[in-house]
């Protein structure tokens, strides 16, 4: 079990270090950042003194480790257009992000799993062909479509719930379901997928031929079996809601981490932009393991 | 007093296209080793399933008569099913392999199917599975009740899956080729084991098996199965004696018998395979393959007797 976990964690490291590396990369891609930062109306002289000031007439490799060094240790720079720390600024936007997020996942699996069960319990059924159909749609509508509909229908013409903004619950709801509903598909698919293999298995002909109840063969022997992939696959959604949040947050004007992104690319604010992409990646790599971990716990045949 | 298991003219079907059990018919008395022999396919295994009921999504029984215990196992719904199986009826099976939950531990598994039937506590339970994986000769039987089953060998769980069928005091055990998936000694061992708990318990056995060796030495009584129908039955000795109904004298010649074999006598076979039957088919299952079958044999197939307690179904002999 532990040498389970150590080989994650390097990988895992791994993986932060290569997202580190790319988000540095691309941003110096995207042209020279003195003179985006500069401004379109600034004068030659204008733009060397900023590269200057910001440290971007050094080599690049040194600009990279200095960044890496500093990030390591916490300090993600500061921003050029809020004048403040990014970690600051992250900290601040992050509640938002997680609760929807979190919002986002558990309508996810409240939906899903029922949904699944049930699909797969009757399966071949109108009922079955109705979850696929529906997932098969959840899975084509565009977020952003779907929000604005959620919007249109429920913010404008009904005015039940507020349509932009953070200030209460209510604020979370459409953009929870519009977030769930990207999950919903792959995780209704796969709780059907897998209560059906389980439902065929040689055990759950055990469990009936102990005269086990109905719902102690569904819930706790088959499900058991068949949640194994589905907890992977939610920890991963969370880490997708999380940076995938930017299109949401910006239809429903949520000031969280992917607005901030957004902001940032549009203002050329390159550390923050690095930032971001850094921080979402490392939360994407910390769900990975935490996943890997619940499938441990999960599935006794992996602490081996 | 009415036998144990009284199965009368069976019949099992998937989907009204395959007759996998056709008219078969068996009983077997309290304290009776009674063993189902036949080759691949014939249906044995789901005879077994259909009695538990426990038949795959699809699969439709229909019986003249099915009582256990007296009690009329037609009449009764999954609920009622459900209180007798791993109850009074209980049941082992081919894979011991897959047969076990890989996410709960052995002990987890047998007091549950314990504290279902009875009313225990989890100590209790706990006491007797330990006390039973004893019986069944699995050694440390503390660590085992808390291991998975991917820690044990394939002996080793078919050994929990037989403790674990025990754990009600059962009077009916099914086992359906339980040595099948395993190596040639642990084959033998298991067998011991079920014949003596089956001595010890005083339980009546339904043992499904290919293997005439076994047969000879722990049946009380045995049926042969063909193509979905009880061929033959008899008492051990008289079957193994005067075998009657041509499949059940060619299996007998498949097996080699030390002493009585000669050694330039080459070992017998059955040329062919089981047919797949569908409903709606008339006369003998096993014509195609009969070294005596001619024209009639596409009609009649008349029950005969050969001595008390033991019927064939066969037009031929005696």
């Amino acid at each position: 079990m532990l040498r389970f976990l150590f080989r994650r964690l390097i990988v895992a490291l791994l993986v932060a270090a290569t997202v580190m590396t790319l988000a540095f990369i691309l941003t110096r891609l995207s042209g020279d950042l003195a003179i985006s930062i500069a401004g379109p109306n600034a004068t030659a002289a204008d733009i060397e003194a900023v590269r200057k000031a910001y440290g971007l007439d050094r080599p690049v490799l040194e600009q990279f480790l200095d960044w890496v060094g500093r990030a390591v240790t916490g300090d993600l720079g500061n921003s050029y257009f809020f004048q403040t720390r990014v970690s600051t600024l992250i900290a601040e936007r992050m509640p938002v992000t997680l609760t929807l997020g979190l919002t986002g996942l558990s309508l996810a699996l409240l939906i899903s799993i029922p949904m699944g069960i049930l699909a797969a319990v009757r399966e071949n059924t109108n009922f079955d062909r109705a979850v696929q159909m529906v997932a098969l749609i959840g899975q084509a509508m565009p977020s952003f479509w779907l929000g604005l509909l959620l919007m249109i229908v429920f913010g404008l013409s009904l005015g039940w719930l507020p349509i932009s903004g953070t200030g209460s619950w209510e604020h979370f709801v459409m953009p929870g379901i519009v977030l769930a509903f990207s999950a919903v598909p792959a995780l209704t698919r796969l709780t059907r997928a897998g209560m059906i293999q389980a439902m065929g298995s040689d055990y759950i002909r055990t469990a009936r031929a102990k005269g086990l109840s109905r719902a102690s063969i569904l819930l706790k022997h088959a499900l058991r079996n068949a949640a194994i992939p589905v907890v992977a696959i939610a920890a991963v959604q969370l880490g997708f809601m999380l940076g995938g949040s930017i299109v949401i947050e910006q239809v429903f004007a949520l000031h969280g981490v992917g607005f901030l992104a957004w902001e940032s690319i549009a203002k050329n604010d390159f550390p923050v932009v690095q930032a971001v992409v850094l921080v979402l990646a490392v939360i994407y790599v910390a769900l990975t393991m935490v996943s890997d971990l619940l499938n441990a716990v999960l599935d006794p045949r992996l602490r081996a | 007093m009415s036998a144990l298991l009284d199965v009368e003219r069976l019949e099992v079907g998937f989907g009204g296209r395959t007759s996998a059990v056709r008219g078969a018919s068996l009983t077997v008395e309290r304290g009776e080793t009674h063993c189902l022999v036949g080759e691949s396919g014939c249906g044995k295994s789901v005879t077994a399933l259909a009695i538990m009921n426990l038949l795959a999504r699809g699969g439709h029984r229909t019986a003249q008569r099915l009582t256990f215990q007296g009690e009329d196992l037609l009449k009764l719904d999954d609920r009622g099913m459900a209180r007798l199986r791993g109850n009074a009826m209980a049941m082992i099976f081919q894979e011991p392999m897959t047969s076990l939950n890989p996410a709960y531990t052995i002990g987890s598994q047998m007091t549950e199917v314990m504290r279902r039937h009875k009313k225990v506590s989890q100590r209790v339970a706990i006491d007797r599975a330990a006390d039973l994986l004893g019986q069944v000769g699995i050694t440390a039987p503390g660590l085992r009740l808390g291991q998975f089953p991917h820690q044990l060998s394939g002996g080793l769980r078919q050994r929990v899956m037989i403790a674990m069928a025990l754990m009600c005091e059962p009077q009916l055990l099914i086992a359906d080729e339980p040595t099948t998936a395993l190596d040639v000694t642990v084959q033998a061992q298991i067998l011991r084991l079920l014949a003596q708990l089956q001595r010890d318990l005083g339980l009546g056995l339904l043992l499904i098996t290919h293997d005439l060796g076994i047969v000879a030495r722990i049946a009380h009584r045995v049926s042969v199965m063909y193509a979905g129908e009880v061929v033959e039955s008899a008492a051990t000795a008289q079957l193994f004696a005067d075998p009657k109904h041509p499949y059940t004298q060619g299996l007998l010649r498949c097996v080699p018998v030390p002493g009585k074999q000669r050694q330039d006598e080459p070992l017998g076979s059955i040329p062919g395979t089981v047919p797949r039957i569908g409903p709606g088919f008339e006369g003998c299952g096993f014509r195609d393959r009969c070294t005596f079958a001619d024209a009639t044999c596409a009609h009649t197939v008349p029950h005969q007797t050969a001595a008390p307690g033991h019927d064939y179904l066969c037009r031929l002999a005696p």
